[in-house]
């Protein structure tokens, strides 16, 4: 989970976006009091979390072993279990519906987002009523707003379903149909999350200076050359962090896929955390479903890892450093 | 002027639909809070209402028992990572050292591991040093969830006070310390109380680890909720009940602080 030891002492710090501050850091005899203070700061911080490293470190030895619910003994198997997982093709499907689920979650609720913080970000009653109101979605939690829309997809008795067949629509099955579950997951993804996008976004778009604006209306810019040059590269850096935590939570999406159709239909929204899920607890066999985590975990990563790499990249352009 | 006037037309209009989008749900939760069990399935809205649901809620007592416990842990957790992260935030931000955006990014990849992932390990420590069912095991846990992007958050806030400043009121005989408390806090204000209310509301609806690590003694209302479903007899209104009262005290913080939520989001990270 920590990044790798040697990275520590072998990369240069703080080339990237640098701050404002040399008198602490262009002198040159640093007493070592001072150089270890920002460590000392950081130490809590460091202390409380990295205690979780701990269960970490021990999931990851289980992935090697034939750990069982079932039986007090376990052995360690080597690479057995990840080979085997390689080979299924369960394996492979939970990996195509994970990142198709990820990525259209994130696509879908960046794009609204962008949108309808744009929408907001004018001065008439309507946005300015709906700036507050429209996060309240995101206080909801996941597993609470899925029970909320099955009630209301219901194909009996719910609402969305009622309204659906009066304007003649009455072969809909929402989560319970393959071709229809994907779909109705993410609204309901998009339902709570979309809101997240919204205040960061909304955040940048009223940090934006004037004066740059003024001068594109002025030349006659169209808004929607004002909007890719000037908006866009503007927010970058704010609309970049509310990617980067969409993604990596939506990767990891348990709550929702759960609560509403436990996977099914069939394997159609099995994604990696709820293959380990089934793993673990209907089959009881925690080792072999660990190695499905440990993937998942440094897709993850590595995903994370690129888009920090670009957000540092966007941040100084940004500023113009 | 009048093309102007239709496309402001159409965006008030795609702004109204989408508001139909999130709002819908949350009015009919409204509704069904109020409807016996019997009317549960009818669609219609009109209906006898009722407050039995509610009564149900706080007659048991034990409702009101979940909401302080999840008060406790989430209000304990985010005291924690202020506590720990805001001075973190300061060093990332301030300092120039070794491993700067290496450690900047560990404290972010404590959120990569998928919470069902570490929740078994974390569960069987816990069994084994007693800290299962217990505060301080889901503060603990918690606050790793809030940490993060707490740290984030605010690490460009203090990038974008001037260092200068801070010299000044040095200068000026305040210790390090006064300094710290007397004029960054106030500037970081806003950047903490929004990245506070995220964290608070990513905390107060965590369901995996509130399910696993905890079972009587501390149950949150997120578990609870769910619990009014599993039973043999579905409680739609009841659950809708105790979701809008669980939702309620975090609606009112995001409405009394609104000011500072947007405000306080967009001053830091953008310049960082």
């Amino acid at each position: 989970m920590a990044a790798p030891e040697k990275k520590l002492s072998s990369e240069h710090a703080g080339r990237l976006n640098e701050p404002p501050v040399p008198s602490y850091t262009k002198e040159h005899k640093i007493p070592l009091s001072k150089k270890l203070r920002p460590y000392l700061i950081l130490g809590p911080a460091f202390l409380l979390t990295v205690g979780i490293l701990i269960p970490f470190g021990m999931a990851v030895i289980f992935s090697f072993t034939n750990y069982s619910f079932q039986y007090p003994s376990y052995n360690f198997v080597g690479l057995s279990n990840y080979l085997y997982i390689f080979q299924s093709a369960s394996f492979w499907q939970s990996v195509k519906v994970t990142f198709m689920y990820a990525g259209l979650a994130t696509l879908i609720e960046t794009l609204l987002g962008i949108g309808i913080a744009m929408l907001l970000n004018r001065e008439n009653l309507l946005a300015r009523s709906l700036r507050i109101v429209l996060i309240f979605p995101l206080v909801i939690a996941p597993v609470i707003a899925t029970l909320i829309w099955q009630l209301m997809t219901n194909n009996s008795v719910g609402i969305l379903s009622k309204w659906l067949r009066m304007i003649g629509i009455t072969e809909f099955k929402w989560a319970a149909d393959p071709s229809s579950a994907l779909f109705t997951v993410l609204i309901i993804d998009a339902w709570v999350f979309t809101p997240f996008v919204i205040i960061l976004v909304l955040a940048g778009l009223r940090s934006l200076p004037k004066a740059p604006f003024e001068s594109a209306m002025i030349d006659g810019g169209s808004a929607w050359f004002t909007f890719k040059n000037l908006t866009l590269p503007m927010i970058m850096p704010m609309l970049l962090i509310a990617i980067l935590f969409r993604l990596m939570l939506s990767l990891q999406m348990f709550d929702i896929i759960f609560a509403l159709t436990r996977g099914g239909p069939g394997d159609t929204l099995m994604t990696l955390p709820l293959t380990a899920y089934f793993e673990a607890f209907s089959y009881k066999e925690l080792g072999a479903s660990l190695p499905y985590m440990v993937i998942l975990w440094v897709f993850v990563y590595v995903v994370s890892h690129y888009m920090v790499k670009y957000w540092t990249r966007t941040q100084r352009r940004a500023s113009g450093k | 002027m009048k093309r102007n006037k239709i496309i402001e037309f159409f965006k008030d209009l795609a702004l109204f639909l989408y508001a139909l989008f999130a709002l819908f749900p949350l009015v009919w939760l409204v509704i069904i809070s109020f409807k016996h069990d019997r009317d549960m399935f009818t669609t219609t809205f009109i209906f006898n209402p009722t407050l039995e649901n509610y009564k149900i809620i706080f007659s048991d007592g034990s409702f009101i028992g979940y909401f302080i416990d999840n008060l406790i842990v989430s209000s304990g957790a985010i005291a924690l990572s202020v506590i720990v992260g805001v001075p973190a935030a300061y060093a990332l931000a301030r300092f120039n050292f070794k491993g700067r955006e290496t450690i900047a990014f560990t404290f972010l990849s404590f959120r990569f591991a998928p919470e069902i992932f570490v929740v078994l390990p974390i569960f069987l420590i816990y069994q084994q040093i007693g800290l299962y069912d217990t505060y301080f095991g889901l503060i603990w846990v918690f606050q790793v969830l809030s940490l993060p992007l707490m740290i984030w958050i605010l690490r460009g806030y203090f990038e974008d006070i001037s260092v200068e400043m801070e010299h000044a009121a040095r200068m000026d005989g305040y210790t390090w310390w006064q300094v710290f408390l007397k004029m960054i806090m106030p500037l970081i204000k806003p950047g903490l109380v929004a990245s506070a209310l995220l964290s608070l509301i990513f905390v107060w609806n965590n369901f995996t680890f509130s399910l696993l690590l905890a079972g009587q003694d501390v149950m949150t209302t997120t578990v609870a909720m769910v619990g009014y479903l599993s039973s043999d007899t579905v409680h739609y209104g009841q659950m809708a009940a105790a979701v809008l009262i669980s939702a309620l005290p975090i609606i009112i913080l995001a409405l009394a602080i609104q000011k500072h939520l947007v405000r306080g989001l967009s001053m830091g990270a953008v310049k960082g």
